[in-house]
């Protein structure tokens, strides 16, 4: 069974197109991540989905059915909020159950959802307690909780973690991964975090205005991006691109990640050190090469080399991309 | 430094307090003096020789006070009621949904906040005439809400624009219906706004003259400013009853202020959304 199908689905405010012919499959129990630069239609497409927002054109379906014009609380959904969108008047427990309540669910199944929801995420401590009196990690659990309770067939998270402290990402990332295999439910993620997106998805999708660029499991895109766009989007630093190298066509660009540059005295890259950046485990270079582009270098473990060195690196031509001047990858 | 700053915070405050208060000091004082020690000495307290409840006599005798003050009761609480139901719609009309003509909309009824009602005194007149409503407490209600609705609609919107878009989506996925979302979500977190408008709007309408004179004169209808004028003549002016009719009217006011102050103030603690 596919957890949902878009087809062709468009969406317009007033003259301006944000989402275009989007095609998609989700299959029950995946988790999708999509990324995209800001303004992107991330967040739109979302809400089309959860029925937030109309389709301007096209068929959304959610487990088989076609849910055009059906309310957001009839789509089978839940939804996870960047503000956590928390009701501040009602009690943790009772921001929980709104949802089954208004659904017109018995007591007795209310009370076991609630509970169950709230020992999976540790908040039984909480439950008589207002939003007000929680802290950031604790509210984003809530309104995890919230989405569980309702044992939807399909999860959808807005950047849920962005408003937490890194340390905090780090545990409710873990914690969201854990749930998605005790759940076996549907995923679908939106975030801007790299991390969070190569780490949780079974398969991403990188949007850019409103287009879907490619489809795929992180490290497919990673190693075999279809396009210029993508390469560079995935991975910190981003990927290097090289017009003016010996070798390279008029037109066309090679593309190389950072960590595929080794040290090698008369190698095809020369430049000088502008920036180092030591993160302990790696070291990255901003190097100003001769040759007029800048490029970046990561280096596996901690490294002598300082500003304002001149140094000379090299790469193995397999590990190469090559695109073409529209971008689109060159096989 | 540090401690003497909030000293003269409090001080200033003071000053303000008391400047503010005496106006209504002195109407309570002289309420309960006899006329004469009211002209020989204004400001001084009444004693066992000035003390006279005279007013309050002159004022239970003359006329249906009680009535008077019921029917500025019911004219401003309903008028309120309305004024901020139907305000807090609008307002949530125009900031929540996307419909054609609804930048003008709003202008339109910005237009109401620069345009006095009294201009329209007449064709009011004349309305109120052909649907039978002069001197009834409708009429007045009626023309209050209009004369309100302008200012609680701009306020509100603004102040509804601010509410978390999340929320009233995390509202309608869980399933209530937009009016649980304007009632249970949207209303409770604007409260602030809407004890604002009340406070606003709520002493104008008590206080006014020119409509109940004009729409609702009757005895049965009359509102208290209305009713207090007959002791305030062309040639005489009873003032011992004038100042105890003031000094009551003061005190219903007093009360709803409270209570919508009361309402601002745990608004403002409790509307954390984030
Ligand atoms: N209600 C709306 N009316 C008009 N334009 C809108 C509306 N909502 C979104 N847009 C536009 O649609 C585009 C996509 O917005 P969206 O919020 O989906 O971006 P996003 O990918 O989620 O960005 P971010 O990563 O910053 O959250 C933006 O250009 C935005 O200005
Ligand atoms: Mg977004």
């Amino acid at each position: 069974m596919t957890a949902l199908t878009l087809e062709n689905v468009s969406k317009s405010f007033g003259k301006v197109e944000v989402l275009k012919d989007i095609d998609l499959t989700v299959e029950d129990g995946e988790f999708i991540v999509f990324v995209g630069p800001s303004g992107c239609g991330k967040s739109t497409l979302l809400r089309v989905i959860a029925g937030l927002e109309e389709a301007t054109s096209g068929e959304v379906s959610i487990d088989g059915e076609k849910v055009n014009g059906i309310p957001p609380a009839r789509r089978g959904i839940a939804m996870v909020f960047q503000s956590y969108a928390l009701y501040p008047h009602l009690t943790v427990q009772d921001n929980m159950a709104l949802g089954l309540k208004q659904d017109g669910a018995p007591k007795a199944r209310v009370a076991e959802q609630v509970a169950k929801a709230a020992r999976m995420l540790d908040l039984e401590p909480y439950l008589k307690r207002r939003p007000a009196e929680l802290s950031g990690g604790q509210r984003q659990r809530v309104a995890i909780g919230r989405a569980i309770v309702r044992d939807p067939k399909l999860f959808l998270f807005d950047e849920p973690l962005s408003n937490l402290d890194a340390a905090l990402r780090m545990n409710t990332r873990v914690e969201i991964a854990a749930l998605h295999r005790t759940l076996k439910a549907s995923m679908i993620y939106v975030t801007h975090d790299q991390i969070e997106a190569m780490t949780l998805a079974d398969r991403i999708v990188v949007l850019r205005d409103g287009r879907i660029e490619q489809v795929g499991a992180p490290m497919d895109l990673y190693n075999d991006p279809a396009n210029r766009f993508v390469a560079g989007f995935l991975g910190a630093p981003s990927m290097n691109f090289f017009e003016r190298l010996p070798g390279t066509r008029a037109g066309e660009v090679l593309g190389v990640r950072p960590e595929y540059l080794r040290p090698e005295q008369g190698g095809r890259l020369r430049g000088t050190v502008t920036h180092v950046e030591r993160l302990g485990g790696d070291t990255n270079l901003l190097v100003a090469s001769d040759a007029g582009e800048g490029f970046a270098v990561r280096l596996f473990g901690q490294d002598p080399t300082r500003v304002g060195d001149d140094v000379a690196f090299d790469f193995d031509d397999a590990r190469a991309l090559r695109f073409d001047a529209l971008g689109r990858r060159m096989r | 430094m540090k401690r003497l700053t909030p000293a003269l915070m409090h001080l200033a405050l003071l000053t303000y307090t008391v400047v503010a208060l005496f106006p209504v000091f002195v109407i309570l004082i002289n309420s309960f003096k006899a006329r004469k020690a009211i002209f020989r000495e204004p400001l001084a307290l009444p004693d066992a020789d000035s003390f006279s409840l005279v007013g309050y006599q002159t004022v239970a005798m003359q006329g249906d006070f009680l009535l008077y003050f019921q029917n500025s009761m019911i004219v401003t609480v309903a008028s309120l009621t309305f004024i901020l139901l139907f305000g807090a719609m609008a307002a949530f009309a125009l900031s929540e949904y996307r419909f054609r003509g609804n930048t003008l909309m709003g202008l339109y009824l910005a237009l109401g906040i620069m345009i006095p009602i009294r201009i329209g005194t007449v064709a009011i007149l004349e309305m109120m005439v052909k649907t039978g409503l002069v001197n009834t407490l409708w009429a007045l209600i009626l023309v209050y809400t209009a004369q309100g609705l302008p200012l609680a609609v701009f306020i509100l919107s603004e102040f509804m624009k601010g509410v978390s878009d999340d929320l009233k989506n995390a509202g309608r996925i869980d399933g209530l219906s937009e009016y649980a979302i304007f009632f249970r979500l949207v209303l409770p977190l604007v409260r602030p706004a809407l004890a604002t408008v009340a406070v606003f709007n709520m002493i104008p309408i008590w206080n006014d003259l020119w409509f109940p004179l004009i729409l609702a004169p009757a005895e049965e209808v009359k509102t208290l400013t209305l009713g207090s004028q007959v002791f305030i003549g062309q040639f005489v002016t009873d003032w011992n009853a004038v100042l105890s009719a003031l000094s009551m009217a003061i005190l219903p006011v007093m009360v709803l202020y409270v209570v919508f102050s009361r309402q601002l103030i745990r608004g403002i603690t409790s509307g954390a959304v984030k």
